[in-house]
């Protein structure tokens, strides 16, 4: 699979559930591509601006869509990322801030076998 | 060069990379370790010396001399490397 056909597949789907794409198609493409390489690289679709454990169990939230979405894109409009975004924010109706990081730092540590 | 300046980053992260391409047309020198390629030991001491700089944990985290900026934010950047 390419970026492309991710694009398309994941699109119309997660436009129904109230999640659009950035307007930046560029970002867009990198990422997907960056999900693709996460894809190769574990297996599964880990989120690419977050440090991956490489175990799917303590990788599960962040699994993209990962489990912060949600409130990131209620908060701010944009996920951590920035992949996923609301209409108003494509739209320009809302600002576009910096999305600081939701993800509890001790799934960090424990995902690499550090005490916290 | 006024500071040292080090990005820790993910090499799969697009905020990680606007940084980049901010600091490189600034014309900065900076060290760039990206977190997701190492591996074991040398990880486990990286993720140490990000988690005094950043608890969060979360990239892109830079130094700018002293200064430590989290996330890609373009006006911080600059304002610190002019500092």
């Amino acid at each position: 699979m390419n970026a492309e056909q991710l694009y398309e597949q994941l699109k119309k789907f997660q436009e129904s559930k109230g999640y659009f794409f950035n307007k930046d198609k560029e970002m867009v493409m990198a990422l997907l591509d960056s999900l693709l390489v996460n894809k190769e690289r574990y297996g599964y679709m880990a989120c690419p601006c977050r440090l991956a454990s490489g175990d799917y169990h303590k990788d599960k939230d962040i699994l993209c869509p990962c489990e912060y979405r949600s409130k990131d894109v209620e908060e701010y409009g944009a996920c951590f990322c920035g992949l996923y975004v609301s209409e108003a924010w494509n739209n320009e109706a809302i600002p576009h801030e910096t999305v600081p990081e939701r993800r509890d730092p001790a799934r960090v540590l424990a995902g690499l076998g550090i005490e916290d | 060069m006024k500071h040292d300046v080090k990005l820790y980053a993910l090499s799969t992260c697009i905020h990680c990379k606007n940084t980049r391409q901010f600091l490189d047309d600034n014309d900065t020198d900076y060290d760039c370790c990206y977190v997701d390629k190492l591996e074991g030991e040398e990880r486990v001491k990286v993720i140490e010396e990000i988690k005094k700089l950043n608890p969060n944990l979360s990239f892109p985290t830079l130094c700018i001399g002293d200064k430590v900026i989290v996330g890609y934010k373009k006006d911080e950047i600059k304002e610190a490397l002019d500092a």
